[in-house]
């Protein structure tokens, strides 16, 4: 701030004239040659700035950006289908299989597995469609309660009662050699189809 | 020699010359204690800093270990439940200071011209402090953290098109997990209290350039065309220095609200950490922190099908409402006795939050998840009854009934109570009622059986006051023989069809 005022003051009319050399840096002051080459200089720093900030934006963008696109899921088993018996609900967890090495407790999933009849299923997420708190399954009463405001599903998943504007979220299932396994990943929500 | 090196320093960075008038400054005389607000504000935010630069040493912001770490320093670090309950208590101290400085410079009109940039500052300095507050329970990587992360993500996920885009961009992936905390820990310790700091730093200048506000008087209106003018001259004439005058009183309020914060944090110590980050773990209840409530409550009551609109629309329009108030109206009357409708407003919004802030900690709409396995059946409605209405009683309990509705005032309030229901709803109503719901019932048809059915409605009929009479059709007769107070009046009975 300082060293730029006395460059002016060196230059200035008043302390005798556009070519004193300036006091501070002995140049030969102001013209219009030496502006043209300021104004080159600086718009070629800019230039320079822009061609070095556009690459180091590529990882920086992608680092802030990346996770919008992100929508990966993938098939997971859920043990023996045996273990889910006809005309029941019962819980499952599973890891999740686009988990990352620094998930810890938070990789682990649920979720509520209905046997139909022998070899049909139902899997359902247990993030309540309202605002995702998780529901749990009453046995006797047949329903699904959210904890959170209420919402209410039958044992097939529709909207029973309360806020959610829509069943519960289902996970693709299929049988593996014995085994149920479902297309699970990313958290469920209103936005996606399933 | 202390001068002297006084002087070498202030010959080289002009120290001195910068801070003198800051504290020279004339303020005005009458400000007296209702200006100490945001200096309190500004005192826990420095109390924020250096406990929270301390928590960063200790802490792992690691999805794996967060919560590990978060009790390695409550039971292990000397004196790291102190430093946790500090930074906890002087968050919600910080916060409801801010409210209270906010409140007051609303309601004396401080925000006229010309320091309508201070109360935009200000409206960004609160939005950030709230962020500060929201991505610091998502520090504490429990069960309310994670079901709050799950609160956010839901409702980013119900913006038209881009929802799924913004619920990644805010989890910094597809599920809530080891990059969301990190992500969360960057804005918390970096990108919030840079910006906060900064945004402090242009709240003072501004308060500096444009002095400090009078109180206002009825009929000492603010003429923009001349304010500065006359408020230098009144200010040279009548004001008093910030030091001592003023800063008398903002030393002796932060003292006493810095001895409080430490009584609390001692005596209540520090907010969780709750159960552990696990998501299988689904016997979570979650619920947001004391800033939060509100909303969480607001939230909770609207209708379902305005829910997605006032969710998505309702902040942006809060937001533009807080930056506009000094806009449209920058000059004229400052008094609050002259401007009732702005006090009213600000009543009301104190009121409204207060009330939602009320239901989001009670949160009536909530089922009680183990009310139907933990709860006894009030004895009085069971002596004295048959066989099948003893079976209804098992029926209502086992059916999860109590969950929403309450027996002797213990159970869910999600539906009504139904000690009296029986004067309310005849056996068929009954029926119906628990056979097809309605909007915020479930309908139980296809879960009970008949006979469960019928045992319920029996026992349901019996919940009502000894001498009230059961509910009944008007114009039908009555179903049973009603035992009458001695000289009550009977109540005609409208004949029937024969």
């Amino acid at each position: 701030m300082s060293e730029r005022s006395e460059h002016r003051a060196g230059e200035s009319p008043a302390s005798g004239g556009g070519t004193k050399p300036c006091v501070n840096c002995g140049c030969a002051g102001k013209s219009a040659k030496q502006d043209a080459r300021r104004g080159f200089m600086f718009r070629f720093g800019a230039a320079l700035l822009g061609v070095g900030g556009a690459i180091a934006a590529v990882p920086i963008l992608g680092t802030l950006l990346a996770p919008a696109r992100r929508q990966a899921s993938g098939w997971v088993s859920l043990g023996s289908a045996d273990a889910f018996p006809p005309g029941q609900t019962r819980f499952a967890t599973f890891l999740n299989p686009i988990r990352q090495p620094t998930d810890g407790d938070s990789a682990k999933t649920a979720c509520w597995v209905r046997c139909i009849s022998p070899g049909k299923y139902q899997v359902f997420a247990v993030n309540c469609a309202h605002l995702g708190c998780p529901v749990r399954w009453f046995a006797q009463s047949r329903l699904f309660l959210c904890p959170c405001h209420g919402g209410a599903y039958y044992e097939d998943g529709s909207r029973a009662a309360g806020p959610p504007p829509r069943g519960l979220f289902e996970y693709p299932w299929k049988i593996d050699g014995g085994n149920l396994l479902i297309e699970a990943g990313h958290l469920p929500g209103l936005e996606q189809t399933t | 020699m202390i001068g002297a090196a006084v002087d070498w320093v202030e010959a080289r960075t002009g120290a001195m010359a910068f801070i003198a008038p800051l504290l020279t400054h004339h303020v005005p005389r009458n400000a007296k204690w209702w200006y100490v607000f945001g200096s309190a504000t500004l005192m826990f935010f420095t109390i924020q800093i250096v406990t929270g630069v301390c928590l960063a040493m200790l802490y792992a912001p690691s999805a794996a270990e967060a919560w590990e770490s978060l009790r390695y320093i409550d039971e292990q670090v000397p004196f790291g439940w102190m430093l946790r309950a500090l930074h906890g208590w002087s968050s919600n101290a910080m916060v409801v200071m801010m409210a209270i400085h906010m409140l007051q410079v609303f309601l004396h009109a401080s925000y006229k011209f010309p320091r309508e940039l201070n109360w935009v500052t200000g409206v960004f300095l609160l939005f950030t402090v709230l962020a500060l507050a929201f991505t610091g329970q998502v520090m504490r990587w429990d069960q309310d953290a994670y079901w709050g992360l799950g609160i956010g993500a839901s409702i980013a996920d119900r913006i038209p098109l881009i929802g799924n885009q913004v619920r990644g961009l805010l989890l910094g992936g597809p599920i809530i997990g080891g990059e969301t905390l990190s992500r969360f820990f960057a804005l918390h310790v970096f990108v919030l209290p840079g910006a906060a700091i900064g945004l402090v730093g242009l709240h003072l200048a501004l308060i500096m350039k444009n002095g400090i506000s009078e109180m206002p008087k009825p009929g000492a209106t603010v003429e923009p065309a001349t304010y500065r003018e006359e408020y230098e001259k009144r200010m040279a004439k009548d004001g008093v220095p910030f030091y001592p005058d003023a800063a008398q009183r903002d030393m002796v309020f932060c003292g006493a609200c810095l001895v409080l914060l430490v009584v609390l944090a001692a005596v209540y110590g520090p907010f969780g950490p709750g159960g552990q980050p696990d998501p299988t773990l689904i016997d979570a209840n979650p619920r947001p922190d004391y800033p939060f409530l509100w909303i969480f409550g607001a939230v909770s009551l609207l209708p379902p099908a305005s829910e997605t609109a006032v969710m998505l629309v309702a902040p942006l329009v809060g937001v533009l409402v807080l930056v506009a108030v000094p806009f449209l109206a920058n000059a004229g009357e400052r008094a609050p006795s002259r401007r009732p409708g702005m006090v009213l407003i600000a009543s009301l919004a104190v009121m409204a939050i207060a009330a939602l802030t009320w239901e989001g900690k009670t949160s009536p709409w909530s089922p009680v998840m183990n009310a139907w396995s933990a709860l006894p059946t009030p004895g009085h409605f069971l002596t004295g009854r048959t066989p099948l209405q003893v079976q209804g009683a098992n029926v209502f309990q086992f059916a999860q009934c109590r969950n929403c509705h309450a027996l002797d005032g213990l159970g869910g309030e999600r539906g009504p109570a139904l000690d009296a229901i029986a004067t309310r709803m005849t056996p068929d109503q009954l029926m119906r009622q628990i056979q097809q719901g309605d909007g915020n019932m479930p309908a139980f048809g296809r879960n009970l059986d008949s006979a469960q059915m019928t045992a319920l409605v029996s026992f349901l009929t019996t919940l009502k006051p000894e001498f009230e009479a059961p509910a009944r059709i008007p114009g039908a007769q009555l179903p049973l023989p009603v035992r009458r107070m001695p000289g009550e009046v009977a109540t005609p009975v409208a004949a029937g069809p024969q």
